[in-house]
């Protein structure tokens, strides 16, 4: 089964996610890479050693914002000109609309946030989680080439030692495809320790209601002796800096604790803590998904609660 | 300036949600609601609406009695909706669901359509790229803060690597983020008024498509079989009675955690 794998980079790296899916696609058949970008020499080669036989790459300026739709154009002219019966994303924001925009563009099928890919009866069978991860699927396919999103964390990448044959494409770019343009990237400069490496995380979500509410999590993350994470929402409103964002589009952490306050438990914020030791959760929804998986819940306010859990803490470590 | 929103009806989340074992699809019989996160496209639209003048026409594929949740939209202060309702488009995937949406926008030609940030039951976060690509517009999703200019819009989003700001010109599409805005609730004078708004319900011949492109005929996905999860043990889950922070206290200390 021959597989393409979008392979995504950022500062001259191919990025973990992708070379995941990649080892996965080599070890259910023929596995090939794309990437696409600007200024791609050195680039591309690695893929070999995650198993990809061949690597085309579309390389053209109009290609340097890290923007969505001319990659669709670049993937429409590779998958015509190399074949594929696959063509397999690792999730993120940038993949997910390459991946949507080409099922449109190839009249294509997409199963996304699949958690498994295995091949039976010569089919490829995506597995995945669904409602609000409620019920395990089985998706598949009626036509080729499938297209699969791959949530993120899924498949670690393994080093099989090979190298890459690496091909050029020449992709026309359509005029609505180069319309949007990127004016401006912003990156934040993380400060303090990485949450990463924290074995207690208090994090808080909108149920805190003001960014004046993170005290609180600072508060208990003190008295706890650890750190404080956040959700998108929150950082996306500016109430916390994006270096302590949990989650798909932020870090992955796995501490021993995880306390989360006002945090509703989409998706994106679990596969970013999902292996945490313990998950405790403070929400007044009782319908909330996160109590689907933490290990103790309450339903109640956290504005009563955190603080006095915060004191207990101290009292008891006195 | 018009503007289309497009908002889902989903099972409402206080009821249990199941897929139908025969159908293998979503069970829509219960409480219907509108989707959260589009409730956020329509105040944005609404907000561009009040600075810019202009209409906003909230734009659906469901089932006939999702217009009672397009209402909240209506009460909200959009100005009409559209719905297309077609027992042909039932268990329409990705392709099917992008293609059938495309046309009902088509015929409304607006200089912005929006999106919200993922529906509750599908939890994609994609139809928008379909839909820019078969409408051919520029696209800019995730986006948490958006500008309009005149013939341009500008969002800031962030990825992976941090915040990227892009620029397209109109007409484009736009999904925006649940941080974008905190939306209004609907009025008294909203929701009465509301009745009397344009409601039209339209099937797929009406916005053009060919029954062999929706439903099953027109989807490439399949769903073949359907298990629990691996079970997760040991679960707790209390309601504050007041002495939650104690009952916390004394789980941690259970688990060696203090
Ligand atoms: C492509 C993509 C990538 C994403 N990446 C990420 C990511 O990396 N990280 C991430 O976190 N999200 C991510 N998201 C967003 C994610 O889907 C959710 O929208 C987000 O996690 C919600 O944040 P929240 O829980 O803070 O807010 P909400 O969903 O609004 O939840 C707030 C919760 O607080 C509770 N609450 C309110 N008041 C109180 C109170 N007084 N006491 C107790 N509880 C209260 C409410 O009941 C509610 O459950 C992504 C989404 C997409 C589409
Ligand atoms: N059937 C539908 N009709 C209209 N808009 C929809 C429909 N399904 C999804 N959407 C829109 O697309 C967004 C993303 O949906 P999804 O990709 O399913 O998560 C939603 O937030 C809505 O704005």
């Amino acid at each position: 089964m021959r597989s393409l794998v979008f392979l995504e980079h950022h500062e001259g790296e191919l990025t973990k996610g992708s070379l995941g899916v990649l080892s996965k696609a080599a070890s259910l058949g023929e596995a090939a890479g794309v990437v696409v970008g600007s200024g791609l020499a050195g680039v591309a080669e690695a893929a070999g050693r995650y198993g990809a036989s061949t690597v085309y790459v579309v390389d053209d300026p109009a290609l340097e914002a890290p923007l969505p739709q001319p990659r669709v154009d670049a993937l429409e002219a590779v998958v015509a000109q190399a074949g594929a019966e696959n063509v397999l994303f690792a999730a993120s924001v940038l993949a997910a609309d390459v991946a949507a925009g080409l099922a449109a563009r190839l009249e294509a099928g997409l199963n996304w946030d699949v958690t498994d890919l295995a091949v039976e009866g010569g089919e490829l069978v995506g597995k995945r989680l669904a409602l609000g991860d409620t019920v395990l699927v089985d998706t598949g396919w009626t036509a080729t080439p499938r297209l699969a999103l791959v949530r993120s964390g899924t498949f670690d990448p393994v080093e099989s030692g090979g190298s890459a044959t690496v091909e050029q494409v020449d992709a026309p770019l359509q005029d609505f495809s180069t319309a949007a343009e990127l004016a401006e990237h912003l990156q934040e400069e993380a400060s303090g320790p990485s949450i990463e490496d924290a074995d207690v995380i208090v994090a808080g979500g909108r149920g805190l209601q003001a960014p004046e509410g993170f005290a609180l999590c600072e508060e208990l993350a003190s008295a706890l002796g650890g750190a404080v994470a956040a959700t998108r929402a929150v950082v996306d409103a500016g109430w916390y800096p994006y270096a302590a964002q949990v989650g798909q589009t932020g870090k992955t952490v796995s501490p021993k604790l995880y306390v989360a306050l006002g945090i509703s438990g989409a998706i994106q914020h679990k596969v970013g803590m999902q292996s945490s030791g313990v998950i405790v959760a403070i929400n007044k929804d009782p319908n909330a998904p996160i109590f689907d998986f933490a290990d103790f819940g309450v339903v109640g306010d956290l504005h009563q609660i955190a603080p006095k859990l915060a004191e207990l803490v101290r009292a008891r470590k006195a | 300036m018009k503007i289309a929103v497009c908002v889902k009806q989903v099972p409402d989340a206080t009821a249990p949600r199941r897929i139908d074992p025969a159908s293998k699809r979503l069970d829509r019989s219960g409480e219907g609601a509108l989707n959260a996160t589009d409730v956020n496209a329509v105040e944005e639209a609404l907000r561009i609406k009040e600075a810019r003048e202009g209409e906003v026409v909230v734009v659906s594929l469901g089932p006939a009695r999702a217009m009672e949740s397009l209402k909240k939209a209506l009460a909200m202060g959009a100005d009409r909706a559209v719905l297309v309702a077609d027992d042909a488009a039932a268990g329409s995937d990705l392709l099917a669901t992008s293609y059938a949406l495309a046309q009902a926008l088509q015929r409304e030609e607006p200089d912005l359509v929006l999106f919200g940030q993922q529906s509750s039951d599908a939890d994609g976060a994609v139809l928008w790229a379909a839909v820019a690509e078969r409408l051919r517009r520029p696209l800019i999703s995730q986006v948490a803060t958006l500008t309009v200019e005149d013939g341009s819009v500008t969002g800031k989003r962030q990825t992976e690597f941090g915040y990227d700001v892009i620029r397209a010109p109109l007409p484009a599409v736009i999904a925006v983020s649940d941080a974008i805005n905190e939306p209004r609730y609907p009025s008294l004078k909203g929701i009465m008024g509301a009745k009397s708004k344009p409601q039209e319900t339209l099937s797929l011949a009406d916005v053009g498509v060919e029954p062999e492109r929706v439903g099953e005929a027109g989807s490439r996905t399949t769903v073949a079989a359907l298990a629990p999860p691996p079970p997760k043990s040991g679960q707790v889950k209390i309601e504050d009675d007041g002495s939650a922070a104690e009952k916390i206290v004394e789980y941690l200390a259970e688990k060696r955690l203090l």
